[in-house]
């Protein structure tokens, strides 16, 4: 369970890093999102899932219960777990909205990924409180 | 009857880690009450505070969605297996829909069911209605339909400006004001009609005659104001003050059997001075008093009045922006006259020039002080002086401008009728030696046919002030009103 007294450290490889970035930068103005693998607190794999919202896909994104499905199978074939989901903010800054946190899983790593005019800037980590009521900003590679 | 639930990855940390965990139940919201019941933890990420389950929760039998089953009365048969499946969603913060709109409650959830179920309005339109704020000028023949719609909507603030009392005349369309409420200010007894439709709604009084003094004031705290006035003053005052501070203006208006709506002042769309820059002259156009309206009228005119606002609340269809709607009662016709926006109107054009609310009622060429004398230096006669010469035995000839109609409910006695459009044509059945008493229901019609004899050499007219309801209430109470 997360700690809130200590901010969760989330370690995420370079190549992660960059595939995140490349994925929000690809689909501006609309909204990313996919799948983080690895194990314990360390990213290794990103699984790039549609943005299949009904709503606007430059303000909301949506996975599929069949893309989750798809996300945990991918997350087992890479020997890992699924430890995650990250999304892009298009011209918006990389903190949680009050949309995200009404979405928010408990124990998932939330990255997002802030792309302004199409260049990708801040990635920050977030982590749903246990009572729902705010998400804990966590440290991204000790950051 | 034990059944298999997969669970996902996020929500093992509440099954002792376990991907797989057994519950009983005969459907499927037995099972996960069963289930919640064993493991706690689960029950604040699976249901909303509501009790409902959260919309990206999905729960599968097998392999089909429990949506396209019986929902939660899904019956669970042996050798079943059930998961629990995230949607995962999120994403930016958009303008239009704040995180800061309220909650719903059960009892709202329940009372607003037949808006819930249409996808079009949904829990956040519901959300975005207990949000509005919304003020009704006027609790009359329009603000009742519109202020009652809107309250047994959930429209969460509904203020309402008025400074009149219920009257007799006012009962056969004003329908938020009952027979006892008849002396009481209307104010109050739409205070009470609109609480007791809907609790859950706050309502708002403002006790006072909207001005250019206090309408901005008055108007700020609201999001959309409904004009349901019946005068030309208050209606170029409640469009400017819109137009000023960027609040959209839903239009109605009534007289006889025609109505109009239209929704002006929106950020893109045309306000009503782009349709009328100008006032009509004084008196040209008579008031519901002075010309009658149907009752029902106001309820046609009024509830389309209320779906506007409540359209421009969830923000869907197609607004009655930059379109003008004429209502026909007797023919039972809708007309849609296309309406731009005027780039050299005064207020909302390109270079305004009226940027503060100006004096209306000199606008709209109404002087408060009185006409012109004529040369004998008396216009006007009171009802108490006309029955004193009458009683003295003067000999007055008294002209009733009104129609036959009118005529018929109440009249001084032995005056001649002929209606204020037959004027032009019969006064030459009138003597110029004669004393010449005007009269009409309230004085309005009656000036204007003094003034016109005047014009043809009549030195001798005088208007009766107030008119028959003057008369009525200072010398012959037993005659009705209308």
């Amino acid at each position: 369970m997360p700690e809130t007294r200590t901010r969760q450290t989330l370690l995420v490889d370079a190549k992660v890093d960059a595939e995140i970035r490349r994925h929000g930068e690809e689909t501006y103005p609309h909204e990313c999102c996919g799948a983080l693998v690895g194990t314990g607190n360390r990213v290794t794999a990103t699984v790039a899932l549609p943005n299949t919202t009904e709503e606007g896909p430059r303000r909301r994104f949506m996975v599929r219960p069949s893309d989750y499905r798809v996300a945990e199978q991918k997350a087992g074939e890479l020997g890992g777990d699924l430890l995650g989901f990250y999304h892009s903010h298009p011209d918006h800054p990389a903190r949680p909205s009050q949309y995200d946190l009404d979405h928010a899983w408990p124990t998932f790593a939330y990255i997002i990924v802030a792309v302004a005019s199409g260049k990708s800037e801040a990635m920050t980590v977030w982590y749903l409180k246990e009572d729902r009521s705010a998400f804990d900003e966590g440290e991204l590679n000790g950051n | 009857m034990a059944t298999k639930i997969l669970i996902p990855t996020p929500l093992r940390p509440f099954t002792d880690k376990k991907d797989a965990v057994e519950a009983e139940g005969k459907t499927v919201g037995e099972l996960l009450a069963d289930l919640t019941a064993k493991h706690s933890g689960l029950k604040a990420h699976l249901y909303s505070a509501e009790g409902k389950l959260r919309s990206f929760v999905n729960i599968y039998v097998n392999d089909e969605d429990i949506r396209y089953l019986q929902k939660e009365q899904t019956p669970i048969k042996a050798g079943d297996t059930v998961s629990i499946i995230p949607s995962v969603a999120g994403g930016a913060q958009t303008a239009e829909a704040p995180a800061t709109l309220p909650d719903l409650t059960r009892d709202e959830i329940k009372r607003y069911s037949r808006h819930l179920i249409l996808p079009e309005v949904g829990m956040e339109g519901q959300r975005k209605l207990k949000a509005a704020k919304v003020l009704c000028i006027g609790a009359g023949g329009l603000g009742s339909p519109v202020a009652m719609y809107l309250a047994a909507a959930g429209v969460g603030t509904i203020g309402i400006v008025d400074f009149d009392v219920v009257d007799f005349s006012n009962l056969q369309r004003q329908i938020l004001h009952a027979t006892p409420d008849v002396g009481r200010p209307k104010l109050t007894s739409a205070k009470e009609k609109l609480l007791a439709m809907n609790p859950h709604v706050d309502v708002v009084t403002h006790d006072a005659a909207l001005s250019s003094e206090n309408a901005l004031e008055l108007f700020a705290p609201y999001d959309i104001i409904v004009d349901g006035t019946d005068n030309f003053p208050t209606r170029y005052l409640v469009n400017d003050a819109c137009v000023l501070l960027g609040k959209p203006n839903a239009y109605g208006s009534i007289f006889r059997f025609e109505g109009q709506a239209s929704v002006f002042a929106t950020k893109d769309g045309p306000c009503y001075r782009c349709l009328y820059p100008e006032p009509p002259p004084p008196g040209l156009v008579p008031s519901c008093a002075e010309g009658g309206v149907l009752g029902v009228l106001p309820g046609v005119i009024g509830c389309i009045q209320a779906t506007e606002t409540i359209k421009l609340i969830i923000g869907g269809g197609e607004p009655l922006i930059g379109r003008f709607l004429i209502f026909d009662a007797l023919r039972m016709k809708f007309r849609e006259l296309k309406l731009r926006k005027d780039p050299d109107c005064p207020v909302c054009g390109t270079h305004p020039t009226v940027k503060t609310l100006i004096d209306y009622e000199l606008f709209c060429g109404i002087h408060p002080t009185a006409p012109e004398p004529t040369p004998s230096g008396m216009t006007e006669i009171t009802s108490v002086e006309l029955k004193k010469r009458l009683d003295r035995g003067d000999v007055l000839t008294i002209v009733d401008v009104r129609e036959p109609h009118e005529y018929q409910i109440n009249r001084i006695h032995g005056s001649l009728l002929i209606p204020l459009g037959d004027i032009a044509k019969r006064y030459v059945e009138l003597d110029p030696s004669d004393e010449i008493i005007m009269q009409c229901k309230v004085g309005g019609r009656s000036a204007k046919a003094a003034d016109f004899l005047r014009s043809k050499g009549f030195t001798k007219v005088l208007n009766l002030k107030g008119g028959i309801l003057d008369w009525i209430d200072k010398v012959d109470p037993s005659q009705p009103k209308y």
